[in-house]
């Protein structure tokens, strides 16, 4: 029986921490500076806007650890001794271990603005940053965002749940486009407009000026505008909270660097989710992944590893989900911003403006490469497999209703999709009707 | 967190939103509420006029202000606030709220005198206000019932259009919410009036003789309709004067328990009933829509929940059985025990009036809006016992897209936890699920499908979430 710590209760730490327990009866301890219990990050912004308390973004009761065997620390790792395989807390505690797990996820960047460390600007990742918002946001007269990607427009909808004005500077021609094609894009720039949003796309913060008691009162862009606002939030990325590793010996660069194994260059000493970078990026993927879902994926693998059965986490088909406003995206697969020379792209908008649909194949073979969808739901599984099957852009279409996820009674757009695409592409695809059968052929 | 501010507002838009049509609208609504306590109060009204001023008033002051509140916004999931407000978070409103509705309650069951129902002589009060509705429906005075069918009715119906417009964007929230609006108005509450009034129910000869009275609201099925297999109820379905809506009502009601109930549910669930037909069902999820997150998700609620309607099942079972031997038997025990007062009495007054009344309905604004579907209603567990075992209905989750926010397990009125199963990429498949589907509609992941589809593969778990492939399903 080993003792296996892990530092960080997020979603790595304990999925490492659960999955270890169902494999082994080695003894888990699980430290964390932030949260007694693990509770879901990224429902940060519903408790703010009154959807739900704290209490409920936690996915677990409070009494499955104990029952579960899983040690909880609430203590803060200021030192990592790997020669000595303690670590050293802010108390002056210590904790000795014999496989150590760094699970310390992100923190907010900060560019080095001039005024960025006044009081009322700050970013979003823990629940002290919530609490300093909640804090920070009463009797505002406006609120700037800096930042255009998922967390801002998240900020921007939890101020403007309270009424709150909004001004939001992106520094791209529009929202989030290193990442969303053009026409999603656009269809974000306009429901963030919808929503009574001033969204200042292609603009940079430039400094943040203070009042007189060091607290923030106005901002002044590139373009030298100067906007009131008594809250800034900085919303430019976050990246790997690694500080603690300081003289440890073990290797860092951005984040904490590990090989397909999760392992770090000091043996028994491992690291995985938001802060662990891969001295060989998997595929297309970037070297430090810093989603929910390759954070979970990381810890079912490590786990593995440390009950003996060394895995290397080998993810599959890119999969990933957001919510902009009132607007929902699912992608699967790779769409980038830009079709590469290799691709085909087909895009679709219903005429509401709020519901999309862009498909990338490979030219020379048909293969769908990816799928983007917003403001309408899809199966997760029916792409699962058809990119494992190698599935053409065809096909795709012709099983389209297989894999429509949206609520029973809604509309269907599929005749209207492929109406276009036939009439793009001089194609003659027709629409299969919905078989259940397909159906449970992907889930298995 | 102290976020907790004080304000009256049961729905999303912040007071500083709430332009002149609001308020108007607000105060018009406002003005219905305030006949009826006026009335209450005895205070002399014409109720031929303010009857149906009230009436118009609640329903058009609502329907104006929910229109207005969330037209006027993008259509989405409006839960803003829901857990800041007074009224939907168990704040000092919401006791308020609690205690008038308990309070109503008790007055209208074993008191009535008190909410103005005179037996024998004019009608007073509450009651009195609608004397004039029900003698241009059936030419006699209300009873205490026609009042609480009628408001009852009202509040489905002016809660149903806020519900409709919260949800504009939501088909299957729309029609669902139709389908209970029309099953309350037609069924349970026009057709037996209409019954009634052309002498097919609740009949006083002009000799003076009583002729029975039956419960013509045919979607009220035993075992919910407790009463179905009691001998007056029984005798007056058969009474000469009825006939032949009498025996369809037996037989309609013995063929939906056996027949209908399983067959449906079978098909699409426990849902048919419960969230689409419904008249518990249907004030659960129109009026006491700003209360389902107040539901307990805790595992404890859970295996109270199993243990307390299977046990109200067998009790209403026992109840039945017992009744039908009296009346088959012509005896009024059995093994020395009294069916009046043993069984039918006790089940009447805790069950039928304390579970499903006064914590069922008056204990909304504490408890959440389901208490009597969830832990209590015997035809909900006959239900629930189907969907479970024998049934295509399930709720499908897509693959590794959770993000284990929780808005599902905080918004399922039902105190399902959704998160555990969605998390773990596993589908729901649950007794007490009613298929309201709204833990499908503020997933803000798309992660939930309800769903009908080959029994086949319903339950699977997986042993890894999709996506990784680091984990073989071999090893
Ligand atoms: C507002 C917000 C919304 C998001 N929404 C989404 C989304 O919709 N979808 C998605 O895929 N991803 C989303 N993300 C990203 C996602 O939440 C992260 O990728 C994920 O939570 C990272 O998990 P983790 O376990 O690696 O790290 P974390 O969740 O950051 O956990 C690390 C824990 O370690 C603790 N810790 C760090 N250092 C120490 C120390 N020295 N001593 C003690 N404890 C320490 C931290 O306090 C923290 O509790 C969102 C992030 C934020 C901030
Ligand atoms: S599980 Fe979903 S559909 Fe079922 S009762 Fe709960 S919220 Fe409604
Ligand atoms: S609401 Fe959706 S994403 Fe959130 S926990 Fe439930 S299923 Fe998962």
């Amino acid at each position: 029986m080993h003792n296996i710590v892990i530092i960080g209760n997020g979603i790595s730490g304990i999925t490492t921490a659960r999955h270890v327990r169902k494999l082994s009866d080695h003894k888990i301890t699980v430290i964390s500076a932030e949260t007694d219990h693990f509770f879901s990050r990224t429902a940060l912004m519903y408790i703010y806007m009154g959807h739900m308390k704290y209490e409920h973004t936690k996915p677990y009761e409070d009494w499955f650890w104990e029952k579960n065997r899983i040690d909880l620390k609430r203590a803060f790792v200021e030192k990592v001794d790997t020669d000595g395989k303690t670590l050293h807390f802010s108390d002056g505690e210590t904790m000795g271990y014999d496989k150590l797990v760094i699970a310390t996820g992100s923190k907010p960047n900060k560019f080095g603005w001039p005024g960025q460390d006044l009081e009322g600007v700050q970013g979003l990742y823990s629940y002290q940053d919530l609490e300093t918002m909640e804090a920070n946001t009463k009797n505002l007269s406006r609120a700037v965002i800096v930042g255009g990607g998922l967390i801002g427009i998240e900020m921007a909808e939890m101020l403007r749940s309270r009424n709150i004005p909004v001004t939001f500077l992106v520094r791209e021609e529009s929202f989030w486009d290193n990442v969303l094609p053009y026409g999603e894009s656009q269809m974000i720039n306009r429901h963030i407009k919808e929503h009574h949003i001033d969204l200042r796309l292609a603009t940079e913060l430039k400094e943040i000026i203070s009042d007189e008691n060091g607290r923030v009162k106005a901002v002044i862009t590139g373009t030298g505008e100067t906007i009131q606002c008594e809250f800034v939030g900085l919303t430019v990325g976050v990246s790997p909270n690694i500080g603690l590793l300081k003289g440890s010996g073990i290797e860092t660069k951005r984040g904490v660097l590990v090989d397909p194994f999760l392992k770090t260059n000091i043996d028994n000493v491992y690291a995985l989710g938001d802060c662990a970078e891969f001295l060989e990026p998997n595929g297309e993927r970037k070297s430090i992944e810093q989603v929910w879902y390759t954070g979970r994926m990381m810890g079912e693998a490590l786990a593995r590893t440390l009950c003996d059965k060394p895995t290397k986490y080998e993810p599959g088909h890119w999969f990933n989900s957001a919510k902009f406003l009132d607007i929902e995206y699912q992608t699967y697969g790779w769409v980038w911003a830009k079709a590469k020379d290799n691709e085909n792209d087909f895009y679709w908008e219903h005429k509401n403006g709020k519901i999309c649909l862009r498909l990338r194949w490979e030219k020379s073979t048909g293969k769908l490469l990816g799928v983007n969808n917003l403001g309408f739901r899809l199966r997760h599984h029916a792409f699962d497999k058809w990119f494992k099957e190698g599935r053409t852009v065809d096909y795709v279409l012709e099983h389209l209703k297989d894999a429509n996820f949206d609520p029973e009674l809604y509309k269907t757009y599929e005749a209207e999709i492929i109406a276009q695409f036939n009439r793009e592409n001089g194609k003659n695809i027709q629409l299969k009707k919905k078989s259940w059968k397909r159906i449970l052929d992907f889930v298995s | 967190m102290s976020t907790t501010e004080p304000n009256l507002s049961i729905s999303n838009p912040h007071p500083e939103d709430t332009d002149v049509i609001q308020k108007v609208a607000l105060v018009v609504a406002c003005f219905g509420v305030l006949i009826l306590l006026a009335a209450w109060a005895n205070v002399a009204l014409d109720a031929a006029i303010f009857m149906p001023i009230a009436i118009i008033s609640m329903i058009g002051g609502t329907t104006v202000y929910g229109a207005r509140s969330y037209l006027k916004q993008p259509e989405g999931i409006k839960n803003n606030g829901v857990w800041h407000f007074s009224l939907t978070s168990r704040g000092a409103f919401a006791w308020a709220v609690g205690i008038l509705l308990t309070g109503f309650y008790i007055l209208l069951y074993w008191f009535p005198g008190y909410v103005g129902f005179v037996q024998s002589g004019e009608n007073q009060g509450l009651v009195a206000l609608f004397d004039p509705l029900s003698m241009a429906i059936k030419g006699r005075p209300a009873s205490q019932w026609f009042m609480y069918g009628t408001l009852y009715t009202i509040a489905i119906l002016a809660l149903g259009m806020k519900f409709i417009f919260k949800y504009r964007h939501n088909r299957y929230q729309l029609i669902r919410t139709i389908s209970v609006m029309i099953a309350q108005l037609v069924f349970a509450y026009t057709i037996p009036e209409i019954l009634a009034a052309l002498n097919y129910n609740d009949v006083t000869t002009t000799a003076g003789e009583y002729a029975g009275y039956y419960d013509a609201d045919i979607k009220n099925v035993w075992p919910l309709d407790y009463d179905f297999f009691y001998s007056y109820h029984l005798d007056a379905m058969q009474e000469e004067a009825y006939q032949p809506v009498g025996m369809i009502y037996l037989i309609a009601g013995m063929a939906l328990f056996l027949v209908g109930t399983p067959v449906l549910t079978y098909l699409i669930g426990k849902r048919w009933y419960c969230s689409w037909v419904c008249g518990c069902g249907g004030l659960a999820e129109t009026a006491g829509d700003p209360f389902r997150h107040l539901s307990s998700k805790k595992l404890g609620a859970w295996k109270l929940e199993r243990w307390l309607i299977h046990s109200v099942m067998i009790f209403v079972f026992v109840m039945t059985a017992v009744t039908l031997y009296g009346y088959f038997t012509g005896t009024s025990s059995v093994f020395g025990l009294d069916i009046y007062s043993k069984f039918q009495k006790p089940y009447g007054f805790f069950i039928g009036a304390i579970f499903s009344g006064i914590i069922g309905v008056g204990f909304y604004p504490m408890l959440g809006n389901r208490v009597w579907c969830r832990f209590g209603c015997p035809m909900a567990g006959y239900m629930g016992i189907i969907q479970r075992f024998k049934s295509k209905f399930r709720i499908t989750t897509n693959g590794g897209q959770c993000i284990s926010c929780g808005n599902c397990s905080t918004y399922c009125e039902q105190g399902i936890d959704v998160r555990a199963y969605a998390q773990k990429g596993q589908n729901i498949v649950r007794a007490s699920c009613v298929g309201c589907g709204v833990c499908s509609a503020v997933c803000p992941r798309g992660v939930l499908k309800l769903e009908n589809g080959p029994e086949e593969k319903r339950y699977d778990l997986p042993p890894i979430i999709i996506g990784n492939e680091s984990v073989k399903i071999s090893d």
